[in-house]
């Protein structure tokens, strides 16, 4: 693994990084994109994600919305490590993140920058806002499957 | 003035500390509040030496618990100067104001009526008026608010006219703190024949409040949220009112006769809406809360927390990296931001030094139209906080920016 990510000052950078410039953040109009809006009962988090899945593949992720920075951050790292993931790569790297967040043993290399939240279980009533994003492309995966 | 270092003595919680062993600041006083050991010993005497069901059972025990059970309709009369008749045991503010909505609204309005709100008000007093509306055919319509954030008596003068049937609004608006001037409101919406609403979930815990003084033909609150237990409130309607309209709850208590041909003979009120065992535990322990705060005073209470809120509100004027949205409000709801910070993450940093107090949208309309902003920071005093709290606050306060915000994550 990349010997700058064991680095917390690096971690916070890159959260704060995805925080204020985040990547993939506007929706798409074109047709072929799924949907998913994610609106927290519990916070202010308020996105809408968007995936376009082809033959088994993530050719797209984008999102929008209002939300705190580790809600933001949380979701645009998942956009980038996800695009261009088979939906079987996608789903091993979201188990993997889970792991992280349950404080269990994971693949770091698997992860890149995610491992940016490795921290984020210590604040319980924080973990839905970095996987609020990771739940979204998991509900978009299950609906291009069942297409 | 009040003597805050004996009152705390009282609260049980506030002797706990946090996870890392802070004591605990709690300034989400606007959600719910702390209890008084009088209270908590209220609610467990109830299980220890009472424990039957009020207004059944020609028992002993039976009819001690009803004598309490009852004298507490007493007790809230005082409180508020109503008529014991008047008042109406509920599970709280939210209930209240559905009763209203389904027992008054439903059955009144019709297409053409007009129901007054505005863009203020908590859910609980709009969504069972939406509803109302879209039964009956009547439409919901919201006064406008001022710069600041005010409702105004001009504001609701300009939208009265004669299909205004109901206005319905918080007494103390809940996220920025405004008094609403209800009396000037009832006056002129007696004028027109319209009744007054009142949500008094946010005022009646900080002030003293005279409903006849008032002249509102309903108002609502919660006990929760003036040291009484959950699950507990009261309705309060002119009692006219409340023989006219219709319970939602039909069942045991509430009737006095019925017969197979499907005849109903209702109660008169309050009894008529007192369908089911009631949370009995929860009425004594407000008659308990009641009588604290009583004794205490009401004014008393609220000239200590307007005290503190300037205080607080000097020192963190004093801070650069703090937005203030309601400085000129007449409550103890202090209302902000820090520069840069979205308010949930400021919030997680404040809970790590064991400060409680709310982030969140409130009410998205209001906030970005008149705040310029999509979320707020919302710390709301009571009269157990103290100026050592607030000093901790904004020490804790002055630490929270870009770069020290994730510390929590780290």
């Amino acid at each position: 693994m990349d010997e700058m990510l064991k680095d917390p000052m690096v971690l916070r950078q890159v959260i704060m990084d995805h925080y204020e410039y985040p990547r993939n953040h506007a929706l798409k109009k074109e047709e072929g994109y799924l949907n998913k809006h994610m609106a927290s009962e519990s916070c202010i988090d308020d996105i809408e994600v968007q995936a376009k899945i082809q033959n088994g593949i993530i050719e797209d992720i984008c999102f929008d919305g209002v939300a705190c920075t580790i809600a933001t951050s949380s979701t645009s790292i998942m956009s980038e490590l996800m695009k261009g993931k088979t939906i079987e790569e996608a789903k091993h790297i979201n188990e993997e993140y889970r792991k992280m967040i349950d404080k269990q043993a994971y693949d770091e290399d698997l992860l890149e920058e995610a491992v940016a939240f490795q921290n984020v279980g210590n604040q319980a009533n924080r973990i839905h806002c970095a996987t609020i994003g990771w739940d979204a492309i998991v509900a978009l995966m299950e609906e291009s499957e069942e297409k | 003035m009040l003597d805050v270092n004996r009152i705390r003595n009282d609260f049980p919680m506030l002797k706990n500390k946090s996870k890392k062993g802070y004591d605990i600041i709690y300034l989400d006083n606007a959600a719910t509040t702390f209890k008084p050991q009088a209270v908590i010993d209220t609610v467990v005497d109830y299980y220890t030496k009472y424990s039957v069901n009020a207004h059944r059972g020609d028992y002993e025990l039976s009819f001690q618990v009803d004598t309490q059970y009852e004298s507490t309709r007493d007790s809230v009369a005082h409180f508020i100067h109503a008529d014991r008749k008047e008042i109406v045991f509920t599970s709280g503010a939210s209930e209240s104001l559905n009763w209203i909505a389904y027992g008054y609204g439903q059955k009144k309005l019709k297409k053409g009526d007009i129901v007054l709100s505005s863009e203020a008000e908590h859910a609980s007093n709009i969504l069972p008026w939406m509803k109302a509306c879209e039964v009956t055919g009547a439409t919901l319509d919201y006064i406008p608010l001022s710069e600041e954030g005010r409702i105004t008596i001009n504001a609701v003068r300009e939208k009265m006219n004669e299909n205004v049937k109901v206005i319905a609004l918080a007494h103390i608006t809940n996220v920025l703190g405004y008094l609403v001037p209800i009396k000037e409101i009832a006056s002129l919406a007696h004028e027109f024949g319209a009744i007054v609403v009142v949500d008094g979930a946010q005022s009646i815990p900080h002030m003293p409040i005279d409903v006849k003084a008032l002249d509102c033909d309903f108002y609502a609150f919660s006990a929760h949220k003036l040291c009484g237990p959950t699950g507990v409130g009261v309705m309060y309607g002119k009692y006219d009112l409340l023989q006219d309209m219709e319970p939602f709850m039909l069942g045991g208590g509430s009737n006095a006769r019925f017969d197979m041909c499907g005849n109903i003979l209702l109660k008169d009120a309050p009894y008529k809406y007192e369908s089911g065992t009631p949370a009995i535990e929860a009425v004594l322990g407000m008659k308990a809360a009641i009588h604290y705060l009583e004794k205490i005073g009401m004014q008393n209470i609220h000239e200590y927390e307007l005290s503190l809120k300037e205080y607080m509100l000097t020192k963190l004027k004093a801070l650069d990296n703090v937005i203030l949205y309601n400085d000129h409000n007449d409550s103890g709801i202090v209302t902000f931001n820090i520069k840069d910070v979205f308010s949930q993450d400021a919030a997680t940093f404040f809970s790590d030094h064991g400060i409680s107090l709310r982030s969140g949208q409130h009410c998205a309309k209001l906030l970005m139209d008149k705040l310029n902003t999509s979320s707020t920071l919302r710390a709301s005093l009571y009269f157990y906080n103290t100026r050592e709290e607030i000093d901790r606050f904004i020490e804790v306060c002055a630490k929270i920016n870009k770069d020290t915000m994730l510390d929590v994550f780290f």
